[in-house]
């Protein structure tokens, strides 16, 4: 489910601007992602504080210059680099206050676009198709530089990658109504040119984005009719020269009379585009619209209407939408979360009211997305409690992002300081549900990253909301057994709902094989244990009397002669004695009672040690034989496992290790004693149930009521 | 409203049965006598539903150990008073006893031509007894051992005797006298060696096997003519008390100090084999204490004991599918009832073999719905508890309508009290003057408007005296016109004091007309015995209740059945009641209400309306299957002759009172139960 959250406001669009252009030129990401570098508006170059709706600096080309390409920052050197009346590049600081005294190098061609890439040289990409490197030009601002594209050919998009630490390029251009695709690599410099093949007369393209995933480029592209094609380009063409791109149709959004002209698409992640100035429903043609579409499933996942007409830009950012409309460019968060059929479907469980009320698109099954959409955009019919609500989530989602912002790069201590008031202001939504993940996937990123950082406290207060899932942080629980750390792994295993079965049986494998001399300054939660005996203590099996003697098949009142001989071969005296320490079992409690599917955990299973097996069988029996022997099924101790997830586990282990276990001569004693327990609770079972038949019978005789010697009484005679 | 009434659901009749000693059963009459610890004889009619037709007094001065019949209808008993009594079975007491001079009898034995007895005593000598047609009268006795006979048996041939005594059987040869085999009987195992192996039982087959039970838990089977040992069974830890061989003699039963009854069965090991053995084939366990008594008749097994119930229990390889005899039956009760009501003034005389008690119902100030337990406010109060003088045990009892007048009657003597009851204040006063007809009553019976009192006496003969503050005056006696002098069991007075009837133990039932003083009709003779009989207040019609569950109507204006009789017959009310096998011992009629009849037997009691038609009877007794929350139109209960109510058990008396109060008087076995001595072992669970 993707949702766009209510947007505020960057900056006034500059006066002077037309229906048409909106005198933005670009907007680049800044130091970080809450910066942002937005060019135009007068050729100005200004960098904003985005969370703050601040401009932290601004620099404004003289007089009868204009700014021809969006400023970027060179990641490397912290410099702003921009280029005005084409050919004239200017770099400067920050800390540069006078943008007509900063580092000036006027160059031989006209400048189409400047790409900053983050760990590399910035390319400067040339009108004429030529490309270079930032350095490269510097070194010789004079240098001659080649034309690559025809006479009246025209670069429309371009966009630039980094994939192996080689940037490459990739623009399109169009040539009377033909449209092209250059990927330029450079170190070495290799140029491919391909056909993206027009769309019949008057459809041209009008919005590209394109993400590289998996050395291929996919590459996505809006016509004017409203078809959002997919082009796959990939990194290693094999054939030379000109070729010819297939594309496949991703999306048709229904543009109901003529074309398109401005719009812009911009893809999020997990299959999920933004496309503004498209209308998102037919029947209204409306194309002032910001929406979200799953490409995946074709469905509108959040839509929103801009006000004062758009001008067909788009940027994205770090998880924010910059869109220009009316007078101002308007800064909108949005969230896309991996698509699933339920969440195209509107079935996610998570999916509360106040999403539907938010982003009001799919989550009816009785009518089509986008007329549900348009009605209420028409009517407006908004509740006050939904706006109120949309508020708060706005609030938290800058809030959240505070936090995030807050946490990178600082101490263990500060990090905790930060989220303390977080967490302890806890309310309930979903968004903070999504914002703690993101907490903790950003947490997990650190301490991945530097070995030092570990904040468990912190870790196991987001834990402990009980709001964290594995899915939503995956690689925490990983993280944790890599740290040793068994108090978080016993609360990770209480609290996530969704272990897999590979990190379950990860958890299983260490708990086995963790000495039970290194529990000891552990701190684990022992209420699974509370009431059972600690290590090496036996215990008597006497309950009401009932010393539970074995059944022997045979000899039904054998234990009546001597019971004292044959104690030496009775499972009494062996078994019952835990094979584990106390904070062992109590980790081990965990994993049995942790919820799995027996195909799935099978395979992990066999990764266990023959010796880990026998030393879980032992403890498995020790539990069973316990829980049996008790009147009640389930051990005491309020986590305790029952007698179901017991046997359940035994029949695993037998199960995946069944080879094993026959071959192991140490586990010959195990496997016969806990065939013979088995053997004597099968026969006690069946028993039972013939006990049970005459338990029901008596159940059904009422209770005899005391009557005295003399009682009045009234009766009716039927 | 029809159907609601207020119980006094009463628990404090503290009636305790005696427990069995022993019994005989007499084949040819299908008649079974035994004897009870009180030393009360009863006799139970095999042929008519097990019917306890005759029950003969005990006496604190007899203490029975035998019991014999001879011929169809003499019976003997023999105890440890030394007597022999042989009984008179019409008028239900002695007729005649003796001494046997050889100190306690221990044991009686009748040979097969029932021309001599032979009693063990506990100076160990065997006595013999000619049989004569008015007496018996001692002959001679065997020669005198050492020990207590303590069992005795003829052979068929009457030529031997086998003897049971401590340790030893003996068998005399009857022509000598002499002694002419001594069988030692084993001990028990070891730790009770030292003591005495009480031989409690012998039986002699006619193959010269006798047959033994032993206080070592034995049952062995001795060659009489060799004296040697030819089988033992080990049936009991305790003592085999009782033995019975059936008459064809391929089966013996005994019970057991444990309460067991166990059958030994004459058969082939091998099929087809000619050899048979005794083989110990079932167990029955109905009883708790003791099994003093047991005899098989063809089809059954019965047995009593300690606890005192009479267990008819149905061998069902000998009987006929699904007939009565086919069903196990239990008697602890009387199948008379105890307890009479005065129903204006709410009081209840309950009857024991040596007091009356009597007993003013408590009451409640608040009504309620059905269902609910009304406070007590009223306390029930036992207002007299009157001994009986002499040794002879109280044979019947009444209270008069009004309740100032109570009878009571032993086989000597009978006696009559005057009660006067202001507030709180009890006063009694023994009628002291009566007439000398009155010797002893089988029944007694007041009139309605307490005037008179009837009184059954012997040669089926019933005294009417008329009662008055000063006197008591003998009026008439009735004597049925049949000339049967069977005793009477039953008697009933009509409302308007117009008629008496009387029902003997030949099922006869007379009509007499009170006001001319003559016999008025006889009811056409049933072949069952008359359990209960009452007449209606307002038709004068005599209902009444066969042991065999029929109940009739007869109009005793017009001489004949009434059509609701008819129709009943038609209907079949039995067959509602026949899962029972208790007979109805009790008939009355609601005042309130006078079309509804009571009738009630140990398990359940029911009240029909007579007003109401009878046509679905059946359909009406399934319905009482289906839910009872259909609505009250759909109820066909609505209008229902028949009502049954199963809430209280056992029952010994139902009776309905004014203003739609009914009292029921239970006797719940577990009280009964409580009262026996521990049994000697007690069957727990588990172990």
């Amino acid at each position: 489910m993707a949702e766009l959250y209510e947007g505020f406001t960057l900056c006034g669009l500059a006066a002077g601007q037309s229906r048409e252009n909106s005198g933005i030129l670009g907007i680049e990401p800044g130091r970080d992602a809450d910066h942002v570098i937005v060019t135009g508006a007068g050729s100005t170059v200004t960098v904003y504080k985005v969370s703050d709706q601040k401009p932290l600096g601004s620099w404004a080309a003289k007089q009868g210059q204009a700014v021809t390409c969006p400023a970027v920052l060179h990641g490397q050197t912290g410099e702003y680099v921009a280029v005005h009346d084409r050919n004239v590049l200017r770099i400067w600081r920050d800390e540069d206050i006078n943008f007509e005294k900063v580092f000036k190098a006027t160059l031989s061609a006209a400048v189409s676009r400047i790409h900053a890439l983050p760990s590399s040289e910035p390319l400067v990409l040339f009108q004429r198709g030529a490309v270079r490197q930032l350095d490269a030009l510097l070194a010789a601002p004079q240098q001659a530089v080649e034309e690559v594209l025809s006479e009246e050919e025209v670069i429309r998009w371009s966009s630039c990658f980094l994939e192996a630490e080689q940037p490459l390029l990739l623009f399109s251009t169009e040539k009377s109504g033909e449209c092209f695709l250059y990927l330029q690599k450079l170190n070495p410099d290799v140029l491919h040119k391909y056909n993206i093949g027009s769309e019949g007369k008057g459809v041209c393209p009008i919005g590209f984005t394109a993400t590289l995933e998996n050395k291929c480029i996919t590459l996505l592209c809006l016509y004017s009719s409203g078809c959002v094609y997919k082009l796959l380009v990939s990194l290693h063409p094999s054939a030379e020269g000109e070729q010819h791109l297939p594309k496949s149709l991703l999306l048709k959004l229904p543009v109901s009379e003529g074309v398109l002209h401005r719009a812009a698409i911009a893809s999020l992640e997990e299959g999920h585009i933004a496309i503004v100035g498209a209308p998102h429903s037919a029947s209204t043609g409306d194309t002032d619209f910001l929406c979200i579409w799953n490409t995946n499933f074709q469905t509108l996942q959040a839509s929103k209407k801009l006000a004062g007409g758009t001008y067909g830009q788009l940027w994205c950012n770090a998880g924010k939408l910059y869109v220009t409309h009316g007078k101002v460019l308007t800064v909108l968060p949005y969230r896309c979360e991996k698509s699933s059929l339920a969440a195209a479907l509107g079935k996610l469980k998570q999916t509360s009211t106040q999403e539907v009320t938010s982003s009001p698109s799919v989550l009816n099954w009785n009518s089509f997305p986008h007329e549900e959409a348009a009605l209420e955009q028409k009517t407006g019919m908004r509740t006050r409690n939904s706006k109120w609500n949309l508020k708060i989530q706005a609030t938290l989602a800058t809030s959240i992002n505070q936090v995030l912002e807050d946490i990178k790069g600082v101490s263990r201590e500060e990090v905790e300081e930060v989220l303390e008031p977080f967490l302890s202001c806890s309310p309930v939504s979903p968004q903070f549900q999504l914002g703690l993940a993101d907490i903790a996937v950003e947490l997990l990123k650190r301490c991945q990253a530097d070995p030092g950082f570990y904040p468990q406290s912190v870790l196991a207060r987001l834990t402990q909301t009980g709001r964290l899932s594995h899915s939503s942080c995956p690689g925490f629980l990983m993280l944790v057994l890599e740290k040793r750390d068994y108090f978080l792994a016993q609360l990770c295993l209480q609290h996530f709902p969704d272990i897999p079965e590979a990190v379950t049986c990860a958890c299983l494998k260490a708990f086995l094989s963790v000495a039970d001399a290194d529990l000891v300054r552990v701190s684990v939660d022992l209420e699974g244990v509370s009431l059972m005996d600690g290590p090496g203590q036996s215990l008597e099996g006497v309950q009401n009397g009932f010393s539970p003697v074995l059944l022997e098949e045979d000899s039904c009142d054998v234990q009546l002669t001597s019971p004292k001989l044959d104690q030496s071969s009775s499972w009494t005296d062996v078994s019952l004695t835990c094979p584990v320490g106390l904070k062992k079992s109590a980790l081990l409690n965990e994993i049995i009672q942790s919820s799995y599917s027996e195909s799935f955990l099978l395979p992990h299973l066999k990764d266990l040690s023959a010796q880990q097996i026998i030393l879980f069988l032992q403890y498995l029996q020790y539990l069973y034989v316990r829980s049996s022997g008790d009147v009640y099924t389930q051990l005491p101790g309020l986590r305790a496992p029952t007698i179901t997830q017991i046997t359940d586990w035994i029949s695993l282990l037998l199960d995946a290790h069944f080879a094993v276990l026959v071959m192991a001569p140490e586990a010959k004693g195990l496997l016969a004693q806990l065939h013979r327990f088995v053997r004597s609770q099968v026969r006690l079972y069946s028993e039972l149930g013939k006990i049970q038949g005459t338990l029901q019978e008596l159940s059904k005789i009422k209770q005899a009521q005391e009557i005295g010697l003399y009682s009045i009484e009234v009766i009716e005679l039927l | 409203m029809m159907g609601e009434f207020k119980v006094h659901r009463v628990r404090f009749f503290d009636y305790m049965p005696s427990g069995i000693r022993c019994m005989a059963f007499n084949r040819k009459a299908d008649r079974l006598a035994l004897a009870r610890l009180n030393g009360s004889v009863e006799i139970f009619n095999f042929s008519n539903n097990y019917f306890q037709e005759k029950v003969i007094p005990g006496s604190d001065s007899r203490s029975i150990e035998a019991i014999c019949w001879v011929g169809c209808d003499r019976l003997f008993t023999a105890g440890l008073n030394r007597e022999v009594v042989e009984y008179d079975l019409e008028r239900l007491c002695p007729k005649y006893t003796l001494d046997a001079f050889g100190g306690p009898i221990w044991t009686a034995a009748c040979n097969s031509a029932e021309t001599h007895f032979a009693f063990g005593c506990e100076d160990g000598s065997v006595k013999l007894f000619e049989i004569l047609p008015d007496k018996i009268q001692f002959e001679r006795n065997l020669d005198r051992q050492k020990g207590r006979i303590l069992s005795l048996s003829w052979h068929k041939s009457g030529t031997l005797i086998a003897a049971g005594s401590l340790d030893v059987i003996r068998v005399f040869d009857v022509k000598s006298g002499h002694s002419v085999q001594r069988i030692l009987v084993d001990r028990g195992p070891a730790g009770t060696r030292n003591k005495d192996c009480v031989v409690w039982n012998v039986a002699f087959l006619s193959d010269y096997t006798i047959v033994s039970g032993d206080s070592a838990g034995k049952v062995q089977l001795w060659d009489a003519n060799k004296g040697t040992l030819i089988k033992t069974h080990l049936v009991s830890k305790w003592d085999v008390l009782s033995l019975s061989v059936s008459e064809n003699e391929d089966s013996i039963v005994a019970g057991t100090s444990e309460g067991t009854v166990i059958q030994f069965q004459l058969l082939s090991p091998t099929i087809g084999d000619a050899e048979t053995q005794w083989i110990r084939t079932r167990t029955f366990k109905h009883h708790t204490h003791d099994v003093r008594a047991v005899t098989e008749t063809k089809t059954s097994v019965v047995s009593g004991g300690l606890d005192t119930q009479l267990v008819i229990c149905p061998l069902m390889d000998k009987v006929e599918v699904k007939s009565s005899e086919s069903v196990l039956r239990k008697v602890i009760f009387p199948h008379r009832s105890l307890v009479s009501c005065a129903k204006k003034p709410s009081l209840l005389l309950f009857q024991f073999p040596d007091q009356l008690e009597l007993w003013r119902l408590g009451g409640t100030d608040t009504v309620g719905k059905p269902g609910e337990s009304l406070p007590v406010t009223r306390k029930p109060e036992k207002l007299l508890q009157l001994k009986r003088k002499g040794d002879d045990h109280i044979c019947c009892s009444t209270i008069s309508e009004c309740g100032h007048w109570i009878a009571y009657s032993t086989v000597s003597s009978i006696r009559l009290y005057q009660i006067q009851c202001d507030n709180n204040n009890i006063s009694i006063s023994k009628v002291s003057k009566l007439p000398k007809v009155l010797r002893s009553a089988h029944q007694l019976q007041f009139s309605a408007d307490s005037s008179k009192l009837f009184v059954a006496s012997e040669q089926a003969t019933i005294h009417v005296i008329s009662l008055s503050r000063s006197e008591c005056k003998h009026v008439h006696t009735f004597k049925p016109k049949s000339g049967s002098s069977a005793p009477v069991h039953l008697l009933a007075a009509s409302a308007d004091g117009q008629w008496l009837t009387s029902a003997n133990r030949h099922c006869e039932i007379n009509v007499y007309n009170l006001k001319k003083l003559k016999h008025h009709c006889m009811v056409p003779v049933y072949n069952s015995l008359p359990s209960a009989m009452a007449i209606h207040p307002e038709t004068n019609n005599l209902l009444m209740a066969h042991a065999d569950q029929q109940v009739f109507e007869f109009s005793i204006v017009d001489k004949q059945y009434t059509d609701w009789s008819r129709k009943l017959q038609k209907e079949g009310l039995h067959r509602c009641r026949s899962k029972w096998h208790t007979p109805i011992t009790h008939i009355t009629f609601n005042p309130s209400a006078p079309s509804q009849v009571m009738l009630h037997d140990t398990h359940m009691f029911c009240i029909i309306d007579q007003s109401l038609p009878l046509v679905d009877l059946k359909a009406q007794f399934y319905s009482r299957l289906t839910p009872k929350d259909m609505s009250e139109t759909d109820r066909p209960s609505k209008n229902n002759a028949f009502k049954m109510c199963k809430k209280y058990q056992p029952l010994l008396h139902v009776n309905l009172l004014e203003d739609d109060w009914l009292v029921v008087v239970e006797r719940p076995l577990i009280d009964i139960h409580s009262q026996l001595p521990a049994p000697v072992r007690q069957k727990k669970f588990g172990t």
